[in-house]
């Protein structure tokens, strides 16, 4: 039966429908291009079905970067970096959320304030303090630690540790329970959509990160996927279908992590809309 | 020796005054429960014997140590909280035994104490559900249930029952009074009802800006409060209070009529005093000696017993409380009287005058 209800959902849709096109019309365009021999992608025309060049192309990108390799590193580096950089920032989101120390809301307006500079005013000093300063270019540290510090991650957590309600903590203080132990067992399992959201958001960070490691890395086994696939663009011949196909390589794993976290996700990011 | 004692006990919040200097001992196995207004106080009182909040004056002691730098968690007390407070992420099971497990208790005395409190409290076939799968009394016996565990010097209530609708707070209460005689043990429970102050306690403490206006019984307060506040609070459906004018023959006029008060010593005439009655003490028709009029305005009739709202001839409004179903017409005026050793009567400050 045709309702206004049904109506309106027909509207919606005919709307929502290609704004959908639109946006995955290039991760398409992405994955068939991935599947094209070098002429077919510049040939006349735009080539809208996939073909049967994938694994030529992954095969000529492995000739040309050691791409496996690069994204081995890319795993492990943007692992390691989530894993670090959660820990610090639920931590130091903790510490401004529950106590009250001289300076607070001080120390909260700097953090606020770093989120206001462009990430490229940053990218310049940090780059000198780690390259000159400290003289440890092209090592892990300075590929992993310069951007643990991440101030929209404290504020995250701080926000999502400041709506739990007070007399839980109330409770575990009356029985006893220290400091770090409410944070490890309680206040962390408390909070865990926005644990979810933020680890995606860090490890999609770190992932995408192309200038930091472009910068400060300058040795080939330790190059990050991202920066692997730009130095496909000097080449003399460059291979596009190569580049397409570590584009798709790149974006799969973070489409897998979103699908399967999705709900956290969502209920991380909308956490506190509604009580 | 006292389980706790509050010894002129004070309390600000910048340059709020909330506690003005509280003395106060309750003894072992006493179920003493806070009661007064939003406001007055008593929750922090009770958090100040938690260890919840600083003491900013005075001292506080748990059976006889001074417990004012002492951690809550090395106080030996357990408080259970209005919103339950339970670990969300957590089964009953280990709600309950948590707090041991992280004191360093062995697993096996936990297990064992969990059962006991869950078989106290029927929480038995709930130990693998979560908080979020429970209903709103079953949390709270929950909570009560990780008070239990602990063995506590005292249980520490705050408001418990404020979350639950009338039927389940009538069986809450009947509950945790049971639990108290099992126990033995002592408890302090903050409440603003005070049928549930009337119903559970041993002793109840009054509080209003963070003074005690007066403590004792139920029913001693119930009867002779000392001032009008308590008598106001204490008592549902609450006193009438009517202006009385006292007069050079020791009586006290009062709407149309004048009565000779039960005073020991008489006030200088033409005092102006209040006269308390409660509801239950009028009767209708002139038979208990000092007769008014009542207007009706309205009439409550709750089955058993019925709430018949008025005005006396002064304009002065009343409330009479009487068994039974009634259906006077409204607007109608019926005789009433009360017996002249009912009134309490009060000084232009609210003291009783006796």
């Amino acid at each position: 039966m045709f309702t206004a209800r049904t109506g309106r959902a027909l509207a919606l849709h005919a709307v929502l429908l290609p704004l959908a096109l639109i946006w995955l019309f290039p991760l398409w365009t992405m994955f068939v291009f991935a599947t094209l021999p070098d002429d077919g992608i510049f040939g006349a025309g735009i080539e809208l079905l996939p073909s049967t060049a994938f694994a030529d192309n992954f095969a000529n990108l492995q000739h040309d970067t050691d791409f496996i390799r690069a994204m081995s590193i890319s795993i492990g580096v943007a692992s390691v970096y989530t894993l670090i950089s959660v820990a610090l920032t639920s931590m130091a989101g903790w510490a401004l959320a529950r106590y009250r120390f001289v300076g607070r809301t001080a120390v909260i307006g700097i953090i606020f304030g770093t989120i206001t500079l462009p990430y490229f005013v940053v990218v310049i000093p940090q780059f000198i303090m780690v390259a000159r300063d400290f003289n440890m270019a092209n090592s892990w540290f300075a590929l992993i630690v310069p951007p643990l510090f991440n101030s929209l991650g404290v504020l995250f957590m701080r926000q999502s540790f400041t709506m739990l309600p007070e007399e839980v903590f109330d409770a575990a203080r009356v029985e006893g329970i220290g400091e770090w132990r409410t944070f490890f067992h309680i206040a962390l399992p408390m909070t865990r959509p926005t644990l979810a959201a933020l680890s995606i958001i860090l490890f999609l960070h770190s992932w995408n990160n192309y200038l930091w490691p472009l910068l400060v890395n300058s040795r080939p086994e330790m190059m990050t996927a991202p920066v692997a696939l730009g130095s496909l663009i000097g080449l003399t011949k460059v291979s596009w279908g190569g580049i397409m196909v570590g584009a798709v390589v790149l974006t799969a794993p973070m489409l897998v992590l979103f699908v399967a976290l999705q709900r956290h996700f969502i209920a991380g990011i909308s956490a506190g809309a509604v009580k | 020796m006292s389980a706790i004692e509050l010894k002129t006990v004070r309390k600000s919040f910048g340059v709020v005054d909330v506690i003005n200097g509280v003395d106060l001992a309750i003894e072992s196995g006493e179920f003493c429960v806070f009661v007064g207004p939003s406001g007055c106080g008593k929750s922090t009182l009770l958090r100040m014997i938690a260890g919840l909040e600083d003491v900013t004056g005075g001292d506080v002691f748990i059976e006889g140590r001074r417990v004012n730098a002492i951690e809550p968690g090395d106080r030996e007390l357990a408080m259970v909280f209005q919103s339950y407070a339970l670990y969300p992420h957590m089964t009953v099971e280990r709600n309950m035994g948590f707090g041991l497990a992280m004191n360093g208790m062995a697993k096996a005395d936990v297990e064992k104490r969990v059962a006991e409190a869950a078989a106290a409290l029927q929480l038995q076939p709930l130990l693998k559900r979560k908080p979020s799968q429970l209903s709103g009394g079953q949390r709270q016996r929950v909570a009560i249930g990780r008070a239990i565990v602990r063995h506590p010097k005292a249980f520490l209530f705050d408001e418990p029952l404020s979350n639950l609708d009338a039927e389940l707070r009538v069986q809450m209460r009947v509950e945790i009074t049971k639990l108290h005689r099992q126990l033995g043990a002592t408890m302090i429970y903050v409440t603003h009802d005070q049928v549930e102050a009337m119903t559970m306690a041993d002793r109840i403490v009054v509080l209003r800006r963070g003074v005690i206006e007066q403590q004792g019984r139920p029913i001693d307060l119930y009867r002779d409060p000392d001032n009008a506040f308590v008598a106001g609070f204490i008592g549902s459906p609450k006193m009438n209070f009517f202006k009385g004018t006292m007069r050079p023959d020791g009586t006290i006029g009062l709407a149309e009529t004048a009565f000779a008060p039960a005073l020991s010593s008489r006030p200088g005439s033409d005092q102006q005093v209040t006269v308390g009655l409660r509801p239950e003490h009028f009767e209708i028709g002139a038979e208990a000696g000092v007769a008014l009029t009542m207007e009706i305005d309205l009439i409550e009739n709750l089955g058993g017993n019925s709430i018949w709202h008025g005005r006396l001839s002064s304009g002065e409004k009343l409330l009479v409380e009487r068994r039974g179903y009634h259906d006077q017409g409204l607007g109608s005026s019926v005789p009433i009287s009360f017996r002249p050793d009912d009134a309490l009567i009060f000084g232009h400050d609210g003291r009783r005058l006796r």
